[in-house]
């Protein structure tokens, strides 16, 4: 019992440590604050040296004004922990008196109650104390958004947000995946922004923090059958790399994006994507071929692909797609890329990289939801010039997806890819994957992979993935 | 690069810019309205009301699921050159349509535009959701059932819809479209009148779907919907449902089950043989059998399969 009391009575000491130290340093920091800013006036004064005597005099008032103002705040906000401190103790108190060993758990809830505030609660158990202001007041302060209506929201965007958990199992000494992690959660915000345009954002939380994946404004119809988009994209190099993660009918990227793309071990989301400008337009082309060219400029910073030491460093794009019908049900798709930029050894190395992809689709359409089949392959070319020598690497990937049934499918892919900055190091792999979707907005997949690096060790490695959309149905890339 | 060959590499751009536009906009001035649609249905109507004044091309055929189609970039050469983009709307082409009409870099059939057209507005729409609408639902469709090309009243509420656009895009024309509009209303009067003759008998009867596409068929002529063979909009069968089905079709006596072209025939087959029923495969859309080629012979179609089966599970 004893023992037990004490380990109440420490949590009070704990908590009111707690208070103190928050207390200490919101003092201290308004303090600092204080004395930084008085610190102010005094270099204007000497800079300006009677320049502007009318900011001279006008400046230290206000600065006593909001120190005044400050200082009263710091008071009420003294005051106000100081009385609920005094709740807390009362608090415990009350719930120590009628306990016996088993309930100390309870103690712990009524703790937590007087944290977040409860009025009827604290009220019974110190009628005379006034509730905690704070939360109150602040919901009172909220700004009043907009229009009182639930029409206020019709121009809201679409919102959706995918979350990517991935999980890995295994051995691998040279790129390892974590045990468990939510690799990205995509929030995609799209609306059509005026009669001329549309804006696409996606968002990706990772678990370091936040990236504007893609946020770019999309003209879609410019005179001459034009369409620019501006601000951070994927760059239309090749195919996959246009691709978000969870649109990719593996779990992974390709060793060969990796290798060659400037992937780094610090990021799972590898490829070109930077600041800047794309131009498209669909080509004149025979009868029944699609062909359209897309033209990009880019700041020059992607990853440790590309890197602008200047602003004249900038990095392009070009690509070029072509597609035809086979049948009704039958399709191929071939595209030519080229890239160009500056790279992290200078201002005048250049990586220049040529990139042919080609895609063959089969779906029944009378069986469209039951059965597909995808085989895919890219091949690149990267050349990259160092101080001593220009390395020239090449990698591929070859994959094959097929559709099962409704729900399920299977696939496999082969990577094969030197490195871009030891072209004589070459790394190869294997994978073999099953997807089962209980609905279009929810996906379980499994990968096994088997990755032979080039320094000699070979990692196998089984994934697992969890794909779940909410919100906005988004469409289906193609 | 010089001053000098900056700016010639600027007017090199700039013609080029220029001889493109003026190449599209010389391809524009064609005699016929091109007309896409997103389905045969559409394009049926459009065509009986546009006549020799339009050309009108569907994306997706008739056979097809309109929820699932892929966006193609062999249909942005449709769009692309589209005056017009008619759409069925509530969402049913919401998986595909929206990339197609960004890339197509059509000014004229962008969303909003005056030649974009959702015929969904002139039609009477069901099933429109009055409880909160989540996805536990399953693939649902917040703005009411989509299918609504399948009620004749509906066919003819966005005939005149369309007409109406169509003589805004070719004030000339407005006379001829009124007056093709006219004969399409006429015949559709007519043809009802058969039809509504050949259901008479069959009011009330029960049927069970294989997805929600009939809500507005199945009203118009007076049959009962008495279950679906997905548990939910866009989830396949599962077999604690299908239990339920086939004791409520066993209990109520239900012998028909309809099912859609696109929809694989494994469990609806499998419910038939314990129940007793008979499997009618009946397409939602023209061009679902080669025989359908038009609104009127989709009807006529249908409503024979429809006739015989009944007859048959008397």
């Amino acid at each position: 019992m004893s023992f037990l009391l004490g380990r109440v009575r420490s949590k009070r000491s704990a908590v009111s440590l707690v208070l103190f130290v928050m207390l200490f340093c919101s003092t201290a920091g308004t303090a600092l604050a204080q004395s930084s800013s008085g610190r102010m006036p005094s270099t204007t004064r000497e800079l300006s040296d009677g320049a502007v005597p009318e900011i001279r005099s006008a400046q230290p008032q206000a600065i006593r004004d909001t120190q005044e103002q400050r200082l009263k705040s710091l008071e009420e906000r003294l005051r106000s922990l100081e009385e609920e401190i005094g709740l807390l103790k009362e608090d415990l108190r009350t719930a120590r008196a009628p306990m016996g060993p088993e309930q100390t758990g309870g103690a712990r809830l009524v703790l937590a109650s007087a944290v977040i505030p409860t009025p009827g609660e604290v009220a019974t158990a110190s009628p005379q104390a006034p509730a905690p202001v704070e939360p109150q007041a602040g919901a009172a302060q909220l700004p009043n958004y907009g229009g009182a209506s639930a029409t206020a929201k019709v121009f809201n965007p679409d919102m959706g947000v995918i979350g990517n958990f991935v999980a890995g199992m295994g051995r691998n000494q040279i790129n390892p995946v974590p045990a468990l992690s939510l690799q990205e959660s995509e929030v995609s915000l799209q609306a059509i922004v005026d009669p001329y345009a549309r804006a696409d954002f996606f968002l990706a939380y990772g678990e370091q923090g936040v990236e504007v994946e893609e946020g770019y404004v999309t003209f879609p119809a410019l005179p001459g059958g034009f369409r620019l988009r501006g601000g951070k994209m994927r760059a239309a190099f090749g195919r996959v790399n246009a691709f978000h993660n969870h649109t990719l009918p593996w779990v992974d990227r390709p060793l060969v994006t990796f290798n060659l793309l400037g992937g780094s071990l610090e990021e799972a989301d590898i490829g070109i994507k930077d600041a800047g400008v794309s131009v498209s337009r669909i080509l004149p082309a025979p009868k029944g071929i699609f062909l359209e060219a897309t033209g990009e400029m880019y700041r020059g910073d992607s990853g440790s692909l590309f890197q602008a030491s200047r602003r004249s460093d900038a990095s392009a794009v070009a690509h070029l797609k072509g597609y035809g019908d086979f049948t009704e049900n039958t399709n191929l798709e071939l595209g030519f890329s080229y890239a160009r930029g500056h790279n992290d050894t200078g201002s005048n190395f250049i990586t220049e990289l040529y990139g042919l992809d080609a895609t063959l689709r089969w779906k029944p359409v009378r069986r469209a939801i039951y059965h597909s089949l995808a085989a895919r392959t890219e091949a690149m070319w990267s050349r990259r010039e160092e101080t001593l020598a220009t390395q020239r690497a090449f990698g591929f990937y070859g994959s094959l997806e097929y559709q099962l049934s409704r729900r399920w499918f299977t696939g496999g892919r082969y990577d094969w890819t030197e490195r871009a900055r030891n072209a004589a190091q070459h790394d190869s792999g294997g994978s073999l994957v099953l997807t089962y979707w209980p609905s279009e907005f929810n996906q379980i997949r499994g990968q096994l992979r088997r990755t032979r690096y080039a320094e000699g060790t070979t990692a196998n490695e089984f994934l697992v993935q969890f794909l779940f959309t909410l919100g906005a149905h988004g469409a289906h890339p193609f | 690069m010089s001053m000098f060959d900056q700016y010639r590499f600027s007017a090199a751009l700039l013609a080029l810019t220029l001889a493109l536009a003026v190449g599209t906009a010389s391809a524009q001035t064609a005699s016929k309205l091109k007309i896409a649609t997103t389905t045969t249905d559409l394009a049926s109507l459009a065509q009986a009301v546009g006549g020799d004044r339009v050309e009108v091309n569907a994306i997706a055929r008739g056979y097809q699921d309109p929820h699932f189609v892929e966006a193609k970039p062999s249909f942005l050469l449709q769009l692309r050159r589209a005056d017009l983009l008619i759409i069925v709307g509530l969402q049913l082409e919401i998986g595909w349509l929206p990339p197609l009409i960004t890339q197509s870099g059509n000014p004229r059939i962008q969303t909003g535009a005056g030649g974009y057209l959702d015929a969904s507005q002139f039609a009477q729409i069901l099933e429109i959701p009055m409880e909160a609408v989540t996805r536990a639902m399953g693939d649902v469709h917040p703005f009411g059932n989509p299918h609504y090309w399948l009620d004749a009243g509906n066919g003819r509420r966005v005939a005149q819809g369309i007409a109406q656009k169509l003589s805004e895009l070719r004030p000339a024309d407005a006379a001829y479209f009124q007056q093709r509009l006219q004969a399409f209303n006429d015949r559709l009067t007519q043809e009802e009148r058969n039809w509504n003759a050949m259901m008479q008998p069959y009011r009330g009867r029960k049927v069970v779907t294989y997805h929600r596409s009939w809500p507005n068929f199945l009203n118009h002529f007076g049959l009962v919907s008495a279950g679906l063979i997905e548990p939910r909009p866009g989830i396949p069968p599962s077999p604690s449902h299908t239990i339920e089905i086939i004791n409520m079709m066993k209990r109520d006596n239900v012998k028909i089950i309809l099912v859609e072209p696109y929809f694989d025939l494994k469990m609806p087959n499998r419910i038939a043989r314990e129940t007793g029923a008979q499997v009618v495969v009946l397409p939602p859309s023209v061009g679902g059998e080669k025989e359908i080629t038009d609104y009127f012979t989709l009807f006529n179609y249908d409503l024979a399969l429809l006739v015989k089966a009944f007859q048959a599970t008397q």
